[in-house]
């Protein structure tokens, strides 16, 4: 029990995490058309110049400084190569930033190198938040801080689990900025005029809005909610030049099972996909494990024996994307997407 | 009434047979030609790269289906071919090893049914995403199942088992070469022939307006997947063309490098036209093989031009060729090679100068053991000093600066002759 209370906030935080990477990603498909492909390579880029910059001015500036770098990379991107393709269709659109992803893991190897590289957590966001113990016989208890020695020495029958601080911190920053982006879309004039454009780009163009540059602030913003991902994510996980690459994949199979352009989907899929990756990874249950429990075990020789005898935890890697292909077959159009393509 | 025959003559289409005539003629006196290893080693792979770019841009440029895991189909198909081989070395099957490539194709086509239910279920965009998906999927199952992906090691094989054909055993590279030249001239055909079927036809069709397609009464998902499995097929063959020329399968042939690889050099190569891909396969063994070697930022120098192209050529090298084909045939480009010349001549300082800092920032990255000074192009640079880094960046921006004036002037040079081509379109049309 404390063990799943544990991974369900570690769950609960990861998700939080890809939903600031996939709202990102959904905000631009649904203004402009585009997939950014290289969306996850502006979280490595975050990633590596918080790496770079915290190492000068600290972490706490760099938590501000960094986003605002990684958004202008990407409004510049937007700007002098992404609009210089719009007029090609989509298909080219979408070339384009799988060459940009192409040139920046490139760009990254060449000034940080192959390997990975040591951004570790501040020393103040380090430790742990609080422990659930699990008392012999007796019920859970919350305690602040780090475990206790003595109360969970292996003799007493007591089960501790510790959760971190630095995940609670990556809860909350993502919260607080996912709030804000939400007030800002829905409550100030800015975000009525992103909406208008979002959804009725020519009329908001008639009425004397720059469309162009409103796309440009979107592709921007975007970018840097990825950026702040990587300054967040970046040291949580492991910050190294393939990290785009796999953090992509994961990404797109939450913007697909979400359903395309779909915020609220996008929210659910992220928390869906984070917790269960999560728990995969303890459930150490598989195929011949169950036949087994059900009294028929598999022999060693069937010839799906090496199929069979994967656990779970093995599969985590793939389960998002045998979520994906289930949901393709079940439900095309995503959990809350509005249209079929 | 009484003689109503009707005499249908259909012209011999000389110049197509000239074309194929002379691409068997390349692909059989390419070895007599390039007698070194190294190249009859470039030109077998040249000849895989050319079918499975070709199955690709059955999916890219015919279709409009824009996949990140083609290596999927081709790397499965390498699989299935290798377990063919090891089968038939173990006496458990009687195969010609001349077939196992069609057991590679068979791969592909199975895979390719199986996935391609899914993925053609969307266009576009989300196809592409899920393409993705699927080819991380395939990969990281590799990992999980070593029964069948053999781990790290990967599957060997041994080419040369059963009864040699007529006398051939596969132990030589050439005829391996000779079996891979005959694969790729049959597919090319077949392929070729595709675009010229009703279904190639459709395909087109739903690649440039879905809508109207649907409405004629077509099932435009079913086009899409039937075109699916034909470019998994013939990738699998190029797969299973692999598995006998390298006589080992690793898991990253599924990965998604080669996947990138295969869409990069199609597009480069030019996705418009059908014989784009086989100059992007070409490219690929050349940038793969001696890129490689001569310098560790290749990789960079692609996403560059890549970029470049989609950009400002978004019809790759083909198409490039295509235009000034058409200005040639209507007597033009006399008038453009000043402004060609004025062009590569400002783009070479530009490119040395990028070129020379990547360079030197990789030299200071990867070989800090071996002291400040590297040699490019024959020159003896210092990267710890300050006249090399200020040369290049002088070199950088002199060159930008006059290929934008060159530009200019070429583009204005361009778009004159193009309106007077129009025109010339427009005055024959009149008479």
């Amino acid at each position: 029990m404390e063990t799943f209370i544990v991974f369900f906030l570690n769950g609960i935080s990861y998700g939080l995490l890809l939903f600031m990477l996939s709202s990102g990603l959904t905000l631009i498909f649904s203004m402009m058309g585009v997939l950014n492909f290289a969306h996850a390579s502006f979280y490595m880029v975050g990633a590596y110049f918080a790496y770079a910059i915290s190492a000068k001015i600290g972490f706490f500036p760099a938590l501000v400084v960094v986003p605002l770098l990684v958004g202008l990379l990407g409004a510049a991107f937007e700007r002098f190569s992404l609009r210089k393709v719009h007029h090609f269709g989509h298909v080219p659109e979408l070339l384009v930033t799988f060459g940009l992803a192409y040139v920046i893991e490139q760009l990254v190897r060449l000034t940080w190198g192959p390997s990975t590289v040591d951004y570790r957590i501040p020393d103040l966001l380090s430790g742990t938040l609080f422990t659930v113990v699990n008392l012999a016989g007796d019920n859970l208890q919350f305690m602040a801080g780090a475990r206790d020695p003595i109360l969970c020495a292996a003799d007493t029958g007591n089960t501790c689990t510790q959760f971190p601080v630095y995940r609670a911190f990556m809860a909350v920053v993502a919260l607080f900025m996912l709030t804000s982006l939400w007030l800002l879309l829905t409550r100030t004039r800015v975000g009525l005029i992103i909406q208008a454009a979002l959804t009725h780009p020519d009329m908001a163009q008639a009425l004397g809005h720059n469309v162009p540059r409103v796309m440009m602030g979107v592709f921007g913003g975007g970018c840097a909610l990825a950026g702040l991902a990587g300054v967040i994510g970046g040291n949580a996980f492991i910050t190294e030049p393939s990290m785009a690459a796999s953090l992509g994949a994961i990404i797109f199979v939450v913007v697909v099972v979400g359903g395309m352009g779909s915020l609220a989907g996008a929210f659910l899929a992220s928390i869906l996909i984070g917790l269960m990756q999560t728990f995969a990874v303890i459930a150490d249950v598989s195929m011949a494990t169950l036949f087994q429990s059900l009294g028929s075990p598999v022999s060693f020789e069937h010839w799906a024996y090496p199929l069979l005898k994967i656990t779970i935890s093995e599969m985590a890697p793939i389960l998002p994307y045998l979520l994906l292909v289930l949901m393709l077959i079940l439900r095309p159009k995503g959990l809350l997407g509005t249209r079929e393509e | 009434m009484a003689n109503n025959t009707i005499y249908a003559f259909k012209p011999v289409n000389v110049g197509r047979w000239v074309l194929w005539s002379l691409f068997a003629l390349v692909l059989i006196m390419a070895p007599q030609v390039f007698t070194s290893g190294t190249s009859l080693t470039m030109l077998t792979k040249m000849g895989i790269g050319i079918i499975i770019c070709l199955s690709y841009n059955m999916l890219l440029g015919q279709g409009g289906m824009l996949s990140f895991g083609h290596a999927v189909y081709s790397g499965l198909g390498a699989f299935a071919a290798v377990h063919a081989l090891v089968r038939v070395s173990d006496g458990l099957w009687n195969l010609p090893v001349s077939l196992v490539p069609m057991v590679g194709g068979l791969g592909g086509l199975i895979v390719a049914a199986l996935f391609g239910s899914v993925t053609t279920k969307k266009s576009g965009t989300t196809f592409a995403m899920i393409t993705l998906g699927i080819g991380a999927m395939v990969f990281s199952m590799s990992l999980m199942l070593p029964e069948f992906f053999g781990g790290e090691g990967g599957i060997s094989a041994n080419r040369m088992v059963g009864e040699p054909v007529w006398g051939i055993t596969f132990g030589p590279q050439i005829q391996v070469y000779y079996l891979i030249a005959f694969y790729c001239f049959i597919c090319t055909v077949l392929m070729f022939a595709f675009t010229q079927t009703p279904l190639g036809r459709m395909l087109n069709a739903v690649r440039d307006n879905p809508e109207r397609v649907e409405f004629i009464g077509y099932d435009t998902q079913r086009v899409r997947y039937i075109a699916f499995m034909i470019a998994g097929f013939f990738a699998g063959i190029g797969g299973g063309l692999h598995a006998i020329n390298d006589e080992i399968v690793t898991a990253e042939v599924v990965g998604a490098e080669y996947s990138g690889m295969y869409l990069l050099f199609t597009f480069l190569g030019g996705a418009l036209f059908f014989f784009g891909p086989i100059i992007g396969a070409v490219l690929m063994v050349f940038a793969t093989v001696l890129l490689h070697e001569l310098t560790n930022a290749w990789m960079l120098y692609l996403g560059i031009i890549f970029l470049a192209m989609v950009m400002y050529a978004p019809g790759g090298i083909a198409s490039l060729i295509m235009m000034n084909v058409r200005v040639a045939a209507y007597g033009l480009l006399r008038r453009l090679w000043v402004a060609y010349l004025a062009l590569f001549g400002t783009v070479i300082p530009l490119l040395l100068g990028i070129t020379v800092m990547i360079e030197m920032v990789y030299h200071m990255q990867m070989n800090v053991g071996m002291g400040p000074e590297m040699t490019f192009l024959g020159v003896t640079l210092r990267v710890d000093a300050v006249d090399a880094w200020v040369g290049a960046l002088f070199l950088t921006l002199t060159g930008a600066a006059l290929f934008e004036l060159a530009r200019r002037e070429f583009v204005h040079q361009w778009s004159d002759v193009q309106e007077e081509i129009e025109a010339e379109q427009l005055r024959r049309q009149m008479h």
